[in-house]
């Protein structure tokens, strides 16, 4: 089930290759699961997405950017400041009284061999893979795909072959926005919703993103694939409250040795 | 000098306990912020999870006390200790492999994770439940019936602590720290041996940081792997200097009174829903990050500059 | 003996041979030049010989110590100090603290640190400026700064990574005699340089590395007029134009 999980956020952090620094994307994701009331998830996907897209773009142009000054550390404690202040909000508006939603689809069982898996989650990790397969080919094939990876690797030249980075970025933390949202709707059906939901996901979203290497798209989805067997296995074997720590020192294992993760560029 | 004779009289003038305690817990967030400002306001590296030594303060002289039963004077020495073996062996580790900025800080987050997960899961640290330190007033047990003592406890320790950095600051390893801040690399074309230096400052940092949690068991008496690992006390770390001034001596102390001024203001404003003083914290952090980087002590020496 | 000695460096990056068998020596209480076209490979030679890269080949000697492969701080503290050719001031902080951080690596007292970058900052041109914020300087202030720094260590050889470049020609004039008069004083100087005229009129000996390799060796008179160093900066067909 982990394994579902870990994919949707692999991908979730293709995108934050073009600014080499890592966001709370996480936590919205948590916090806008709330507004889904009333309406079916999957079906709230392309509202959802393009939302969310609009507003990361919003915030990273006017929010985040000019607040950073562009300093790695910087947009760290700026998302960190922003993540508090949703997090917070959103206890206060919705008090931290757990939700679900009960959806018909959420009870079907479908058997893959070597277990039962809940529809929904089948339903994510496909959803996953597709995404994984349009960003590829956003990446590739559009302008606007080579317009982020030309930021990424190289700001300054970019800059000067007519490229607006503000945009760039913008774009990019809305596209990241976007798939946070979709990923919302994906785990909605299965997942418990309370303000401190996207603090669990943070670290789990840093780490596939290290551990597939900072860049790489493919390696996001293989590092996601990956902690997925890893947390489900340390589940199994250090029992579930300490299952946890897998992902954690795995975290700190990739950091340390292979900072650039395993299809990573160098960083 | 002055805010020392402020700080040492002001119980004769307060009358309330709510105000004793209001000051008793702003000059602990201005200790713990403190051993946070000498890694990251003096040495440049940003830390999210300070709460991994904090909370190995808190943890190990209550397990001591609780489980091996050694006086809290021991415990208290043996855990300040164990702050500083943990931040030598996270900066060991870190500095070791060259983490910097964004990375060192995520890794210091991520090992206050494992921890947390480890004490929560483990019985001898109390597990789920947390750890309770007996309630036995006395001098002998660090715990006192009259608050105003704890008022002092923590106001020793924190003017200690505001010493030592004082000091820092006016010494070689000062001077050391700030340059490896700037420019690593130019620091260490200038002889400087980085890893020794950073690896003192977060040893020394470790140690304050467990003493603030040394404070933390005696005063509360209790604590679980939230509250001790936990992200918020990480947060809580950073939020005083990074708001007062990081890299310079009175900033956590700013940062902590201000902080604690917003968080009754808004309570008055808003009500005790929970959540909303660290809304409000949330949004002076990135006022700060963008008007005032250099913290409100850095208002203070423009206007300083200003007058004369 | 000669100060530094570094013998067949070799040094690639990926599949690029960036230096390729380079050896030099400098001379005690001398100016030696380390000369060639852009990409030739002489920052990576300093950065070699200051210990910030280890090289894939060869060794060098340092006062008669091997120092290949050292970290750059023990190599400082034997005596070799570099400047980058991209200046790395510590922005934050004064003129006078950033050159007493030089001071330290042999002054542990902080008053006494500050009083000797005071004297430093004088020997260079710069007690105007002590109290300003390092960020706030010019270029030239800037170069000057990370000059003065370098010689707060008091080292014995100082390595220059073009100190002059961006520099106009009254500033190149300004530097050049305070590094004659750091030279003077006894320190051995191994520099990086385009500003050819400054080259030739400062070193006592060049050294041109092209594409790695060190093409020529010798005094000023003799490299100006080498055929194969004219060829390495302006191409074959102004050799033989």
């Amino acid at each position: 089930m982990a394994l579902g999980l870990a994919l949707i956020y692999g991908v979730l952090h293709i995108i934050n290759f073009a600014h080499g620094s890592i966001l709370m994307l996480a936590l919205y994701a948590g916090f806008f699961l709330f507004t889904l009331a009333g309406v079916d998830p999957y079906a709230a996907i392309p509202i959802l997405a393009a939302v969310f897209f609009a507003g990361g773009y919003v915030l990273q142009r006017y929010v985040i950017a000019p607040i950073s000054f562009g300093r790695d550390t910087n947009v760290l404690l700026v998302t960190l400041g922003l993540s508090i202040i949703i997090d917070n909000l959103a206890l206060y508006l919705w008090t931290s009284n757990t939700r679900t939603i009960d959806v018909r689809y959420a009870q079907v069982f479908v058997d893959v061999g070597v277990t039962a898996v809940a529809l929904p989650k089948l339903v994510a990790l496909g959803a996953a893979v597709l995404i994984g397969v349009l960003f590829w080919l956003l990446m590739t094939r559009t302008d606007a795909g080579k317009a982020i990876r030309a930021v990424s690797k190289e700001r300054q030249g970019a800059r000067i072959v007519g490229i607006s980075v503000e945009h760039v970025f913008a774009l990019s933390f809305g596209l990241g926005c976007a798939v946070v949202a979709i990923a919302a709707c994906l785990l909605l059906p299965t997942f418990y919703v309370t303000p401190q939901v996207g603090n669990a996901f943070v670290l789990i979203a840093f780490t596939t993103v290290v551990l597939g290497g900072m860049g790489s798209f493919m390696g996001a989805l293989l590092g996601g694939l990956l902690l997925g067997v890893v947390e489900a296995y340390s589940g199994l074997l250090l029992g579930e409250s300490l299952g946890q720590i897998g992902i954690f020192l795995i975290f700190i294992l990739v950091l340390l040795f292979r900072p650039t993760g395993l299809f990573g560029q160098r960083a | 000098m002055l805010l020392f004779v402020f700080f040492l009289v002001l119980p004769l003038f307060i009358g309330s306990r709510f105000w004793l305690g209001f000051w008793t817990t702003t000059l602990f967030f201005a200790l713990l912020g403190q051993s946070w400002n000498i890694l990251g306001g003096y040495g440049g590296q940003v830390s999210f999870g300070h709460a991994v030594f904090f909370g190995t303060g808190a943890y190990v002289s209550a397990v001591l006390q609780v489980r091996f039963g050694l006086d809290a004077w021991t415990s208290a020495a043996l855990a300040v200790a164990a702050g500083a073996l943990v931040g030598a062996f996270v900066g060991a580790l870190s500095f070791r492999y060259g983490l910097r900025g964004s990375y060192f800080a995520l890794v210091t987050l991520a090992f206050a994770e494992v921890f947390r997960v480890l004490v929560n899961a483990w019985d001898f640290t109390g597990s789920g439940f947390g750890m309770l330190v007996p309630m036995k007033p006395g001098a002998a047990n660090l715990q006192f019936a009259d608050r105003t003592w704890f008022y002092y406890m923590i106001f020793v320790l924190a003017v200690l602590a505001y010493a030592i950095t004082w000091r820092v600051e006016r010494s070689r390893f000062g001077a050391y720290l700030l340059a490896i801040r700037e420019n690593e690399d130019a620091a260490r074309a200038l002889g400087i041996d980085a890893f020794r230096i950073k690896l003192a400052a977060i040893t020394l940092s470790g140690a304050m940081a467990a003493v603030a949690g040394v404070f933390y068991i005696q005063y509360y008496l209790f604590v679980d792997s939230h509250l001790g690992y936990g992200p918020a006390m990480s947060v809580n770390a950073l939020l005083a200097p990074l708001i007062g001034g990081a890299g310079t001596v009175l900033g956590p102390l700013i940062g902590a009174v201000a902080l604690g001024a917003l968080a009754e203001l808004t309570s008055l404003l808003l009500g005790k829903e929970p959540g909303v003083n660290l809304l409000a914290f949330g949004v002076l952090l990135l006022v700060i990050l963008r008007f005032l980087p250099n913290g409100l002590m850095g208002l203070l020496k423009r206007a300083q500059r200003g007058s004369s | 003996m000669a100060v530094l000695e570094a013998r067949g460096i070799v040094r690639r990056f990926g599949g690029l041979l960036a230096v390729s068998d380079a050896s030099l020596e400098a001379q005690p209480g001398r100016i030696t030049a380390l000369i060639g076209p852009n990409g030739a490979g002489k920052t990576t030679l300093f950065a070699i010989v200051a210990g910030f890269l280890k090289p894939d080949g060869g060794s060098v000697r340092f006062d008669g110590r091997e120092t290949t492969g050292m970290a750059p701080h023990r190599i400082c503290r034997l005596g070799l100090v570099r400047t980058f050719q991209i200046v790395q001031p510590f922005g934050a902080l004064s003129v006078r603290e950033n050159i007493a951080v030089g001071a330290h690596l042999h002054e542990r007292r902080r008053a006494r640190a500050l009083e000797e970058a005071e004297g430093i900052a004088r020997q260079v041109g710069m007690e105007a400026q002590l109290d300003r914020p390092a960020e706030g300087l010019t270029i030239a202030g800037r170069k000057r700064l990370e000059l003065a720094r370098a010689l707060a260590t008091r080292p014995k050889l100082l390595l220059l990574d073009e100190v002059m470049a961006g520099l106009t020609p009254t500033e190149v004039g300004e530097i050049v005699a305070v590094i004659k008069r750091i030279r003077d004083s006894g320190v051995t100087i191994l520099l990086i340089e385009h500003a050819m005229q400054a080259v030739m009129s400062l070193s006592d000996d060049i050294y041109v590395l092209n594409q790695g390799r060190i093409i020529a060796h010798g005094a000023p008179r003799d490299i100006a007029s080498n055929p194969q160093v004219v060829e390495a900066y302006l191409g074959s067909r102004a050799v033989h134009a």
